[in-house]
């Protein structure tokens, strides 16, 4: 038994963790990784022996301050880091929660771990939009050609353009620029004037900017903003990209479509928060993200958020969230009242980093009219291979308003997935709302697995 | 010129051998069955059960499945988490990944 | 799927239709079911005629939509576990071969003729070639489709408008009345509901039940194969979890794992015990199971009456109104010969089946 699972070792986790050990509260950490970081601190493989990760990085002193952290420094108890642990479902019971998780790269044992509060520091992942030709090989997420090559080591192509938009696009172009990619083009849904009018809130959000802009001439990337991807080339690979201007509302300009040729796209459209695990344990949501309190806590008593999960904003931002909600947690697990006032620059901090990432979101919305590139042949859910003209006919012909109603009629988020790649696109072919699914195993559970009654014996050292 | 080893200034192990049906290549320690797959050059290595289309690495972190391979005689492992060991061998897998 | 196929044979009947639902198509249990069309798990009674009756009709419609609707004459296998256990099933076949049902007992080696992965060492089981699936969601969207009818979903009944003495003519919707001689109460597990709207009880419950997917798979498992407690439970009245497994392939390629039944109101909560209990018992049928992946899992609520007997037909407490819910788990089933029933008692014409067990306000003279 430990007193609080910290599900995600990203920041918002590594922050809670720190805070929380460091006033007495025995942490489990649980992640699927085999190294600490997340997706924005991923690591290179040990066995890669990587002596300038940071060459990968940025904000680069934070991380050595939660590294040394988790490393044992401080905390009266160390920090038990459960790495390659894919959480499948989190149980609550009367004497507190069981997290379950699938072992290792082989994911056919699970281990329970218990605990008395759980701390859901889920992150994200990246939402895509389609377009014709976007399931060829070579055509990749911006944060995937990202964490293959923080993680691996390894880009994807010799050429690549780097499309959709918001804030991850930079930092995507730069990296693959720096490690040898020839990058043809940034392509940027957002205009210039969309960042100058949320310019004062991002100030502080993205003081790397200008650094950014330096880098990208050296690298001599072309920035196409108010520019879209509108079609991907390629038999069994890409081999280029369609590229077109947008109107000031977001639709293509007639006549300025241009081919680059190519062998990778980085593609992405704004993050997603993962928040399968809170939707089971009954906590709360607030359009797509885990509604939370000034303390981070859930509805559901026992359970906190932070990170991406509580909306996304960053690393900054979760660093904060997770600060408090460890606070939090080390006073409520002690029976006591916390006081806010011993976290009030965390909550400054949360109150600016918020603002600005609303801004940011304002700044960089998914092109407005994405759809009307997206001919009827072309796949919307890359798992059932459902296509656009089949979901419309869904939507059409057969009264489908809604994205779980166009699931039933089509397969589209059936698969291996489970409609988190596709529910975007399909809730805007529907025209409605995107809403959470209900997914019970935030992952794919052998059902031998399944059928044992017990998990195997709880992990040593937490009981 | 730049690479991602020389960028991260990475002195893995010595590489070893996999093989990719049948085929021998090499990869390093630590590296992802997808990572050394795109390091040899191969961006696609399982086909759809529907249109029988090509697929490789999309998200990249585990959550679309796009990149489903068979490794050891198991189906379906997702090849940008699973790392790779000495005389491995990755299969390019077809429809469910299961035999009829 | 009742109310769709209410539609559809009222629509085809002459009658002027129009469908409403407070959600979407296919929002209620519909959406949650795995479509069985059995003949299998019912012993004989009305409830069997009237499945025979709707095989034949799922028959007819098959023909019309085929694989729009995922239609399958797979048949059905009921397994048994022990030399006891075949030996009571095949006392049950014989009575339901009495009654009309094609069941040909199955001996051990043939049993792995039909289903080759099954477990080794059971005693054999017995066939049921008239069991078919579809489906479901898309079976109630492409027959409310077909009927013409007009389609209004996300409208909800508010009312239902009485004459001063006591007669149907029409509904209050959330948004509009919409003016009508007669209503069709197709509100499943919420017909209960919708009846008290119009002033009668109607004592449908909910008995909740989940439904594990797996990751898409050859035909590994062709038919839709049972174990024989799985009718004990069917048939029970136990509000407590009951499991038997019930397990069966798709067109789709994923395989369909049930059944549990728990009557605990509208809980909505995922049980993890509940679905453990599926798997084990999956396992113990089809051993290859035990590597392969669930993806997801679902639960609905079946609509349950006291004496598992839907209620189909007028009610004679309120003129006009027509009772078509309560089927229990074989709704997708029944709906053929539901609207069958319905069309005939709309248009006063005689029935292919004496409706009189399924008369609504058999409940009636019951303490509330």
């Amino acid at each position: 038994m430990t007193d609080l699972a910290v599900i995600g070792a990203g920041p918002a986790g590594l922050a809670a963790a720190l805070a929380a050990a460091a006033r007495g509260v025995r942490v489990a950490i649980v992640d699927s990784a085999t190294e600490a970081g997340g997706q924005f601190y991923r690591q290179p493989a040990s066995g890669l022996r990587s002596r300038r990760p940071q060459a990968l990085h940025h904000q680069w002193r934070t991380w050595e301050r939660l590294r040394d952290g988790l490393a044992g420094s401080g905390a009266r108890f160390a920090v038990q880091f459960l790495t390659e642990h894919h959480v499948w479902s989190v149980e609550r019971d009367s004497d507190g929660f069981t997290v379950h998780a699938l072992l290792g790269p082989e994911q056919r044992e699970s281990v329970a771990v218990r605990a008395d509060a759980v701390l859901l520091a889920t992150g994200g992942y990246e939402r895509v939009l389609p377009f014709p030709g976007w399931t060829l090989p070579g055509v990749v997420t911006a944060g995937g050609a990202q964490a293959m090559l923080k993680g691996g080591l390894v880009v994807p192509g010799r050429t690549a353009v780097v499309a959709g938009t918001g804030p991850l696009l930079l930092p995507v172009a730069t990296g693959l620029a720096a490690a040898g990619v020839e990058v043809a083009a940034l392509v940027e849904a957002a205009g210039p004037k969309d960042l100058v009018r949320h310019g004062r809130a991002l100030v502080g959000k993205l003081p790397e900017g200008a650094g950014y802009a330096a880098r990208l001439l050296r690298h001599r990337v072309r920035l196409l903003s108010r520019h879209t991807v509108v079609r991907a080339h390629g038999d069994d690979r890409l081999t280029g990209v369609t590229v077109a201007a947008l109107d000031t509302r977001g639709r293509v300009r007639p006549g300025t479509e241009r081919y680059l040729p190519c062998d990778t796209l980085a593609v992405g459209h704004g993050m997603l928060p993962h928040t399968d695990l809170a939707e089971t344990l009954g906590c709360r949501l607030d359009g797509l993200t885990v509604a939370v309190d000034d303390e981070q806590r859930t509805d559901v008593p026992g359970v906190w958020a932070a990170g991406e999960s509580t909306g996304i904003g960053g690393a900054a931002l979760a660093l904060a969230e997770g600060h408090i909600a460890g606070r939090s947690i080390a006073a409520r697990l002690r029976g006591s009242e916390p006081d806010p006032a011993q976290w009030a620059s965390a909550a400054k901090a949360r109150t600016r980093l918020r603002k600005s990432a609303a801004a940011l979101d304002a700044a960089y919305p998914p092109p407005a009219h994405w759809s009307d590139q997206v001919t009827d042949d072309t796949l919307v859910c890359r798992c059932e291979e459902v296509t656009a003209g089949a979901v419309r006919e869904a939507v059409d012909e057969l009264g489908a308003g809604d994205v779980r109603t166009v699931k039933l009629l089509t397969r589209a988020g059936m698969g291996w997935c489970q409609g988190r790649v596709c529910g975007p696109a399909v809730a805007g072919l529907a025209g409605c709302e995107l809403t959470p699914s209900r997914r019970p195993f935030a992952r794919p559970v052998p059902l031998g697995v399944l059928a044992r009654q017990h998990d195997m014996a709880t992990e040593k050292g937490t009981s | 010129m730049r690479t991602p080893l020389k960028l991260a200034d990475a002195h893995p192990g010595p590489a070893f051998p996999v093989t990719l049906d049948g085929r021998e290549i090499e990869a390093l320690p630590g590296q992802t069955v997808a990572a050394a797959l795109w390091a040899a050059g191969v961006t696609s290595w399982r086909t759809t059960r529907g249109e029988g289309r090509p697929r490789g690495v999309f998200c990249g972190i585990g959550v679309c499945f796009d990149c489903l391979v068979t490794v050891n005689d198991r189906p379906n492992q997702r090849a940008c988490l699973v790392p790779l060991h000495p005389g491995d061998a990755i299969r390019t897998q077809e429809g469910t990944g299961h035999d009829d | 799927m009742v109310g769709a196929a209410c539609a559809l044979y009222t629509a085809r009947a002459g009658l002027d239709v129009i469908l409403v639902d407070r959600g979407p198509v296919a929002g209620g249990t519909t959406g949650a079911g795995e479509g069985n069309i059995l003949v299998s798990d019912k012993e004989p009674g009305p409830e069997l005629d009237l499945a025979l009756l709707s095989g034949r009709l799922w028959g007819e419609l098959a023909r019309e939509f085929g694989a729009a609707v995922e239609y399958e004459a797979k048949g059905g296998v009921v397994v048994a576990s022990s030399p006891d256990g075949l030996a009571a099933l095949e006392r049950f076949a014989e009575e339901q071969r009495a009654a009309g049902v094609v069941a040909e007992p199955v001996a051990d080696d043939a049993l792995y003729d039909l289903e080759a992965h099954l477990a080794p060492g059971l005693p054999g089981g017995v066939h049921y070639p008239q069991d078919c699936q579809v489906m479901p969601a898309l079976a109630a969207a492409h027959l409310a489709r077909a009927s013409g009818t007009r389609l209004f979903t996300g409208r909800t009944v508010t009312d239902v408008l009485r004459t001063p003495d006591g007669a149907v003519r029409g509904v209050r919707t959330d948004k509009g009345d919409i003016h009508t001689p007669a209503i069709v109460n197709a509100a499943g597990t919420w017909g209960g509901e919708l009846a008290a709207l119009a002033g009668v009880r109607l004592p449908v419950l909910p008995r909740r039940g989940f439904v594990l997917v797996t990751e898409p798979l050859p035909r590994l498992v062709r038919h839709k194969v049972y174990a024989a407690d799985y009718v004990a439970d069917v048939a029970s009245d136990s509000a407590a979890l009951q499991t038997s497994p019930v397990v069966e392939g798709t067109a789709a390629g994923p395989i369909l794992i049930g059944a549990s039944r728990e009557r605990v109101g509208f809980d909505r909560t995922f049980s993890l015990p509940v679905v453990r209990a599926l798997a084990a018992g999956a396992t113990r049928l089809f051993p290859f199971l035990a590597d392969v992946h669930a993806m997801r899992a679902y639960l609905g609520f079946r609509p349950y009456l006291p004496d598992h007997l839907p209620a189909i037909g007028p009610d004679p407490r309120v003129p006009g109104l027509y009772h078509a819910c309560g089927h229990e788990g074989a709704g997708i089933g029944l709906a053929t010969g539901t609207g069958h029933l319905i069309a005939r008692a709309l248009t006063a014409k005689t029935p292919d089946l004496d409706p009189t067990p399924f008369r609504p306000d058999r409940f009636a003279e019951e303490a509330v």
